[in-house]
């Protein structure tokens, strides 16, 4: 099981051909609270760097974009309900989508964890 | 994610927003803290049970003062208030001393240059506290200076810090530093005493809660802000929570909800254009707003109760058939009621509440059901009638 990061603060973690996207923990606490999240519909086919889903704070909307290729096989609707949870678990409990990876060779454009700790620092 | 940020101004609690963990942000040409580690939901909702303290130095409090006063309190007031008459649609004439009054300043064709608050002095004859907002400072004030000519001196107060206590516990924790500060009316202010140093304190601000105005030196700045930290009712408050408070309490914004092609009556804000100024059609942009307030109207600012989305600042509004009607200028989420509302200008025919519009959000048509506002009803302090 990898995880790899965007520079734009998404993470997706790799099982198999799926793509388990979300915000990352620095992305969370740089947005403040979560009140709304904007889900793709499943099905929807997304190229990396789409804009896959919308998260807004009490003070902006962001757009959370495709890291890689796909289609879109799942949504967290938890998030409908409680948003906060990409607050407070934004890497288990508060995952925005799935998605099946067209063309697993797109992974490797993406920043490992080591990359990523590095960007934020 | 920090950029440099050249020409912000600071104000004298810079460094003790940092060291609370406030996150800095560009606003109004100051470097200010947006929230700090509470965050702005958990930072409004403790404003709405307990005491928010919020650093509001860059606006620009000022004092205009007559320079040859007669003496006489109520001829000196009628003399400074016939200098700032001219550009304001309230009742300047008819303050009592001691008493705050908010007004427009108004260009003239009626629109809105600022909103402001003024004041008479509860002590000194021909004297008035005008307090403006932070972005468009430097304007009213030259506006206001050259109004007052040769009979009066405009002396800018925004060198020292401004700071805000609100919510129903602000004035309990306020009076046992500043004994006194209790027995201030709604909308009212008085000089106070502090360790040596001149305070103004006004029993106003832009929440919708109880809450004072404290004007202090900036010397002093620190102590007081750490002295009101010190109780444990008291939490720093950031701007993001500040914009949520005031937009639940229905209280426009300038830049945003009022600029100078918005008239205080497209505002909603009928209340700031006094009888006596109408009766004599003696403010700017008379004509207009005179018209308006026979029913000549083609917009007006209302609440929405949006469904889903926030709709934020430029989504267009529209009718139940899909045709625009109208923008929203000020949109967000509401953490007091766990919903999104906005603030909009609409056509008087779209306006009553009950009214099923549509915004569009990200090219999504979402409800929204025009309502009264305030969306969280005002909690001010009233004096009980003795």
């Amino acid at each position: 099981m990898t995880t790899k990061f965007t520079p734009d603060h998404e993470y997706i973690r790799v099982e198999g051909a799926t793509g388990i996207v979300g915000i990352t923990p620095y992305a969370q606490n740089a947005l403040g609270d979560i009140v709304f999240v904007e889900l793709p519909s499943v099905g929807k086919v997304l190229k990396k760097g789409d804009e896959a889903a919308v998260v807004e704070s009490v003070k902006a909307a962001s757009e959370i974009y495709a890291p890689v290729s796909g289609t879109v096989t799942e949504v967290n609707s938890a998030l409908s309900g409680e948003p906060g949870l990409i607050n407070t678990d934004p890497e288990a409990a508060g995952w925005i989508y799935k998605i099946s990876i067209a063309n697993a060779g797109e992974l490797d454009g993406l920043l490992d964890a080591v990359a990523y700790a590095d960007l934020t620092k | 994610m920090s950029e440099p940020v050249e020409d912000l101004k600071t104000t004298p609690l810079y460094a003790k927003h940092v060291a609370a963990g406030g996150r800095m942000v560009p606003f109004g040409g100051y470097n200010l803290p947006v929230q700090y580690n509470t965050g702005i939901m958990g930072e409004h909702k403790w404003t709405r049970e307990h005491a928010g303290l919020f650093d509001v130095s860059h606006m620009g409090p000022s004092f205009l003062t007559l320079n040859n006063p007669s003496g006489d309190a109520d001829a000196d007031h009628a003399a400074v208030a016939a200098l700032v008459e001219p550009l304001v649609c309230g009742d300047i004439n008819g303050l009592k001393p001691g008493q705050v009054r908010y007004t427009l300043l108004l260009n003239e064709t009626g629109g809105a240059i600022d909103d402001l608050m003024v004041a008479r002095s509860p002590l000194f004859p021909g004297s008035l506290y005008i307090v403006v907002n932070a972005g468009t400072k430097d304007n009213d004030f030259d506006i206001i200076a050259k109004a007052a000519g040769d009979k009066a001196k405009l002396t800018r107060a925004d060198d020292g810090a401004l700071l805000a206590l609100q919510g129903p516990e602000a004035v309990a924790v306020l009076d046992t530093i500043v004994p006194g500060v209790a027995e201030l009316g709604f909308m009212t202010y008085a000089p106070f005493e502090w360790n040596g140093t001149k305070l103004i304190i006004a029993r106003s601000g832009y929440t919708g809660e109880d809450g004072c105005e404290i004007l202090c030196d900036a010397s002093v700045a620190e102590a007081m802000w750490d002295a009101l930290l010190a109780d444990e009712r008291v939490k720093p408050i950031g701007l993001g929570a500040r914009d949520s408070l005031r937009l639940e309490a229905g209280l426009p914004l300038y830049g945003h909800d009022l600029d100078e092609t918005v008239s205080p009556t497209e505002a909603g804000l009928n209340f700031a254009v006094s009888k006596r100024r109408r009766e004599s059609a003696d403010f700017p942009g008379a004509a207009r707003i005179l018209k308006e307030f026979g029913g000549e109207l083609s917009r007006i600012r209302v609440g929405l109760f949006v469904e889903g989305a926030p709709a934020r600042e430029g989504t267009e509004i529209l009718d139940a058939s899909g045709m625009v009607v109208g923008k929203v200028t000020s949109g967000g989420f509401a953490p007091s009621l766990a919903r999104a509302i906005a603030l909009g200008f609409v056509p008087p025919a779209h306006a009553t509440p009950g009214t099923q519009l549509q915004v569009s959000v990200r090219g999504r048509m979402q409800p929204a059901q025009v309502t009264a506002t305030p969306f969280v009803p005002h909690r001010y302090f009233r004096k009980a009638k003795s």
